[in-house]
C-alpha cells in the first residue's frame, strides 16, 4: 500500500510531445482513472511510473520516495496489459507465481499465494492450463492475478478490459469495483472508455495530448466539466455545444445565438460581446409538444437505445440532441418544442469553463 | 570411423557457437530501431553473398598464421563465420515477432533484461532455435571444400572429405563409398525428422498469429 505522486512529468519522442508538465496525486487506497482518447499519453504515462521508460522531466513519488532511479523490479509496482501479456510457455499457476519466484519467495509460500489469488479470482480449476487454452475473460482474469498475487505498492492497469466483448467488460468491470474494495491497493487505472472512467474511478483524470485538463470526482467530471473538451468527450451522446453571446435585458440575462435566445440565471458579463461556448446534455432538454413553450425545432434523427430515445433536431443552423422517454413517438421532419433547463447551461469562454 | 566423429564435433560445435552469437545478436537486431537494424542487416547479408573460393586463400593463411590448419577450431571458426549470417536473419525475424508487451511483464514482475532474455524471450523462440541450428548443422555437416583445404591430416578430416578420398588412383570402391553416404545421411534425416514438428511451425511461424 502506497500513494502515488507524479510530479511535473514530462516526455517526448523526437519532435512529439507526449507528456507536458503532468502533476497529480493518488491517495493511498485510492481508485484514479486516467481517462483519455487513444494518443493522449496515457499509456506513456503508465509506463514512466512502472519504470518501463524513463521521463525527461519530473519525479515520481511512490509513498514519497522518489523512484525515478529504480529499476522496475524495485518499484514494486504491477502492472496489468491490454493484451495480458500472459507468458504463453508457463501455466497459470507458473504466470501467477513468476513475479514471486523472481523476488526469491520461497516455494511454499509462492504455492499459498497462488492458491489464495486463484481462489479470490475464482480460477482455481484453470491453474494447469496454458494461455492459450483459456478464453479473453479467463485470460483477463490471470494477467489481474498474476498482478495481485505480488501485493504490490501499486496496481498500474493498461486498458484491460478493451479486448473483452461488451457483455464480459460490464461484468468484469462490476467485479474489479468489488476487488478494489476488497483488497484496497492503490491503483492507476487507464482507458478511452468514459462509462469505465466514470463507474470505476474515485477520481478521474481527464488527458488530452499530452496534458491534463481535469481531475475530480467522476460526478463532478460531468456536471462541472472544466473546458468544452471534457464537456465533448465525457457523456454519451454528446453534449450539445454552441456558440452565442450574453446580454443583459431589464435585469434578466439572456443568452443569444445565431438561431434562438435563452434565460440564463447566473449572469456574467465579464466578457461583454465576447463570444461564448454554451453547453447543454440532452437529458437537460425536455421535450414537449405545446407549441407555446420553449424553442420550436425540427425532428431530424430517433436513436433509440431501449431504455430511452434520443431526439437529433435541428433549429436553423444548430442541431439539439434532447432525450426523452421509451413511451414517446416521433415523426421525422415532425416540429417539436424543447424546453431547456437554465440551471443546468454550461458556459465556456475560450474553451474554458465560466 | 574417426570421420563421423570429427564430422560430429565440428558440426556441433559450429552450431552451438552460432546459435548462441544469433541469438545475442538477433534479439539486439530485433530490439534496435527499424532503420539501423535494417542496414545493419543488409551489411550481414552482404557478408554472407561472397563466394567462398574467393575467401578460401585468405582464410587458409589467417588459419596458417595462427598455427590452427588441421585442427577442430581452425574448421569451426570459418563455418560460424559463414553460417552466422543465416542464424542471425532467422532469429531476428522470430524475436521480432515476440510482443513486447510480455517483455514488460517480466521486467515489472521482477526480471532483469538479461533474466528476460533468458526466461521470456529464448522459450518463446525455440521454433527459430530449432530451424537455425537445424540449417546450420546441416551447413557443417556437408560442408566440402573448407574442409578438405584446412584438414589435411586424415586423423581430424570430416565425413564428406573422408568419402571423397575412398577412392583410390585405379580405383573407385563404389560400394564403401555408398556405405559411408549413407552413414553420413542417417544422422541428418533421423534429426530432421525428430525435430519435424518444430522446424515446421518455426518455418511457419509468422505466417499466422496466434
Amino acid at each position: 500500500m502506497a500513494s502515488l505522486e507524479i510530479n511535473n512529468i514530462s516526455k517526448r519522442f523526437g519532435k512529439v510531445v507526449a507528456l507536458s508538465r503532468i502533476d497529480f496525486h493518488v491517495e493511498d487506497g485510492e481508485f484514479c482513472v486516467l481517462l483519455g482518447p487513444s494518443g493522449c499519453g496515457k499509456s506513456t504515462l503508465l509506463e514512466i511510473i512502472a519504470g518501463l521508460i524513463r521521463q525527461d522531466q519530473g519525479t515520481v513519488f511512490i509513498d514519497d520516495r522518489s523512484v525515478t532511479n529504480l529499476s522496475p523490479r524495485e518499484r514494486d509496482v504491477a502492472m496489468v496489459f491490454q493484451n495480458y501479456a500472459l507468458y504463453p510457455h508457463m501455466t497459470v499457476a507458473q504466470n501467477l507465481g513468476f513475479g514471486l519466484r523472481m523476488r526469491g519467495v520461497p516455494k511454499e509460500m509462492i504455492g499459498k499465494r497462488i492458491m489464495e489469488t486463484a481462489r479470490l479470482l475464482g480460477i482455481t480449476e484453470l491453474l494447469d492450463r496454458r494461455p492459450k487454452e483459456l478464453s479473453g475473460g479467463q485470460r483477463q482474469r490471470v494477467a489481474m492475478g498474476r498482478a495481485l498475487v505480488r501485493r504490490p505498492n501499486v496496481f498500474l492497469l493498461d486498458e484491460p478490459l478493451s479486448n473483452l466483448d461488451a457483455r464480459l467488460r460490464v461484468n468484469v468491470r462490476l467485479e474489479l469495483k468489488k476487488l478494489h474494495k476488497q483488497i484496497q491497493t492503490t491503483t492507476l487505472y487507464v482507458t478511452h472508455d468514459q462509462v469505465e472512467a466514470m463507474t470505476l474511478g474515485d477520481k478521474v483524470i481527464v488527458m488530452r495530448e499530452g496534458k491534463v485538463h481535469q481531475i475530480d470526482r467522476p460526478e463532478i467530471i460531468y456536471n462541472k466539466p472544466a473546458d468544452t473538451f471534457v464537456a465533448t468527450f465525457i457523456g454519451s451522446p454528446m453534449i450539445n455545444l454552441f456558440k452565442g453571446i450574453m446580454t443583459e435585458q431589464k435585469g434578466r440575462f439572456i443568452i443569444k445565438t445565431q438561431d434562438f435566445h435563452l434565460e440564463y440565471v447566473h449572469g456574467d458579463l465579464r466578457f461583454g460581446n465576447g463570444e461564448l461556448e454554451i453547453g447543454v446534455r440532452p437529458e437537460d432538454i425536455t421535450v414537449v409538444r405545446e407549441a407555446e413553450r420553449g424553442l420550436r425545432a425540427k425532428v431530424e434523427v430517433v436513436t433509440d437505445v431501449g431504455a430511452e430515445k434520443y431526439i437529433h433536431t435541428r433549429l436553423g443552423s444548430t442541431s439539439l440532441t434532447a432525450r426523452a422517454a421509451k413511451e414517446d413517438s416521433f415523426q421525422l421532419g415532425e416540429t417539436i418544442s424543447l424546453v431547456i433547463r437554465p440551471s443546468r447551461l454550461h458556459i465556456f469562454h475560450d474553451g474554458r469553463r465560466i | 570411423m574417426h570421420y563421423l566423429l570429427n564430422s560430429i564435433i565440428v558440426a556441433g560445435t559450429t552450431t552451438l557457437v552460432t546459435i548462441s552469437l544469433g541469438a545475442f545478436s538477433g534479439y539486439a537486431l530485433a530490439r534496435l530501431k527499424k532503420k539501423w537494424a535494417h542496414l545493419i542487416l543488409m551489411g550481414i547479408l552482404a557478408c554472407a553473398m561472397f563466394p567462398q573460393i574467393a575467401i578460401a586463400g585468405p582464410i587458409w593463411r589467417f588459419l596458417q598464421i595462427m598455427g590452427w590448419l588441421n585442427t577442430y577450431h581452425g574448421l569451426v571458426l570459418p563455418y560460424v563465420a559463414l553460417t552466422l549470417p543465416l542464424a542471425i536473419w532467422i532469429l531476428t525475424l522470430f524475436f521480432h515477432e515476440i510482443p513486447r508487451e510480455l517483455e514488460s511483464a517480466s521486467l515489472v514482475d521482477g526480471c532483469t533484461r538479461f533474466g528476460t532474455f533468458i526466461r521470456v524471450v529464448l522459450p518463446l523462440s525455440t521454433p527459430g532455435l530449432f530451424t537455425a541450428s537445424i540449417l546450420c548443422f546441416i551447413y557443417a555437416w556437408n560442408e566440402f571444400f573448407l574442409a578438405l583445404l584446412i584438414m589435411t591430416d586424415p586423423a581430424r578430416q570430416t565425413m564428406p572429405v573422408g568419402i571423397a578420398l575412398f577412392q583410390g588412383e585405379h580405383t573407385v570402391p563404389w560400394g564403401e563409398i555408398a556405405a559411408a553416404s549413407f552413414i553420413t545421411t542417417a544422422p541428418l534425416v533421423i534429426m530432421v525428422l525428430v525435430f519435424q514438428r518444430r522446424i515446421v511451425t518455426g518455418l511457419s511461424a509468422g505466417a499466422i498469429k496466434g
